[in-house]
């Protein structure tokens, strides 16, 4: 290293999770693909699925994927929005619930006994999973911003690699972030 | 064109026929007022108020007011649309329309119209309607929880088919919505086809042919192609 190096820029810290997602987000996420390399200049991750760290500290940028449905979703969310200064709504069931929420018209009670009790091919005596380490279901699937303050949405089910990309660049350079036509997708 | 049969649209000259609303002779212009209950075979409805424009300086219905020499019309100004995006935001979380998994998307006038003005999120809390699915017909199937009530289908079924297949029912919020004019209320019992013009007129994904959805690949579909402001223009 010699002396006029000018010292690295500090990073930006970025977490993520998946609530009552299907990692699709994700996954589009990584389709950037070695794009990834450039943004790791830029940025470092947090707690994350793609990080072994167990909870979001200080950060700079939350991107929450998946709606909540339970209430350990809940506990995650407050704990994003809590450290995150932008949070980010990350495809449809953040965004509005998703077709998670498609069960949002039928009796939970009904939906449980009908997978665990009652469902062709169970044993004998099979019931509702009652351990307390599990998290309750919550009656309905909500959208993030029903649960929290949301800075900003990037649609799609999942959102195209080229929108994410787009999306972070914008947000990372400063600028409100825009879509245009192909990239602002709802499926 | 003489000067007493144009108006001005965004500070743009648009001729006009008398007895043409504005909507008509800025289509015919090739200018996009964004709409969804409007459609050009049939008269105004005035319910979705996509089309709201303000004529001088005044809000009016683009699709029921009369273009009138001289007037001066704004429409894709960042007032308007704002207003626009909010309306789009209120139908979305009126109804279910969970695009990913419905076989409109693509080619929904609904949702285009959302890409179009840059809707990027719902903003409101979501209702989650539950009306029932009416699937008794054999050809055609019905999810009025994507329904905007734009009632294109009550006007074609009784103007163009001859039919009365739909009707508008109930009052309010939650109560108002496209009934089938059946005794039942089911479409197996009324003389429904999937041949009508009241079949292919649905903006959105209410009234869909059975065992066709999803046939057109992605990138092939009608907005994929081109943004509603395009294609509403040029067909």
């Amino acid at each position: 290293m010699n002396a006029t190096t000018p010292p690295a820029k500090p990073k930006l810290r970025v977490a993520t999770t998946s609530l009552a997602g299907c990692f699709g987000c994700h996954m589009s996420f990584l389709d950037i693909d070695e794009r990834l390399l450039q943004l790791l200049e830029l940025v470092e991750f947090d707690r994350s699925p793609i990080t072994d760290i167990k909870h979001c500290g200080p950060c700079d940028l939350g991107i929450i994927e998946g709606g909540v449905c339970n209430a350990e979703n809940v506990h995650v969310l407050r704990e994003f929005r809590k450290n995150c200064k932008v949070l980010v709504a990350l495809g449809a069931c953040a965004v509005n619930g998703g077709l998670p929420a498609q069960r949002n018209h039928l009796d939970l009670r009904d939906i449980l006994e009908a997978v665990y009790e009652t469902e062709g091919g169970l044993a004998q005596g099979a019931h509702i999973p009652n351990d307390p380490e599990l998290p309750l279901p919550l009656n309905k699937v909500h959208p993030i911003h029903e649960v929290v303050k949301v800075d900003y949405f990037l649609p799609g089910c999942p959102p195209p690699a080229d929108a994410i990309w787009k999306f972070l660049t914008d947000l990372l350079a400063g600028r409100t972030p825009h879509l245009g036509h192909g990239l602002l997708h709802y499926d | 064109m003489s000067e007493q049969n144009s108006f001005l649209l965004d500070g743009e000259e648009i001729p006009f026929s008398p007895g043409q609303t504005v909507i008509q002779a800025a289509k015919a212009a090739g200018k996009y007022i964004p709409h969804l209950c409007w459609h050009p075979d049939f008269a105004p409805h005035g319910s979705c108020k996509l089309c709201t424009v303000k004529v001088n300086g005044r809000f009016g219905s683009a699709c029921t007011t009369a273009a009138t020499a001289g007037m001066n019309v704004d429409n894709r100004t960042p007032e308007l649309d704002d207003k626009r995006r909010t309306l789009l935001q209120l139908l979305f979380v009126e109804g279910n329309h969970f695009c990913p998994s419905c076989e409109k998307s693509g080619n929904c006038l609904l949702q285009a119209t959302a890409y179009d003005l840059g809707m990027m999120s719902p903003h409101f809390d979501h209702f989650f309607p539950d009306r029932p699915v009416d699937a008794s017909h054999p050809d055609m199937l019905l999810d009025f929880n994507r329904c905007i009530m734009c009632a294109l289908c009550v006007q074609a079924s009784r103007e163009v088919d001859g039919k009365n297949v739909f009707a508008m029912g109930g009052r309010g919020m939650r109560g108002r919505r496209v009934i089938v004019n059946s005794e039942s209320g089911r479409l197996a019992d009324t003389d429904f086809a999937a041949t009508d013009r009241a079949a292919n007129v649905c903006p959105v994904g209410v009234i869909l042919k059975k065992r066709v959805g999803f046939a057109v690949p992605i990138g092939q579909r009608t907005y994929d192609k081109a943004p509603a402001s395009i294609v509403e223009v040029v067909k």
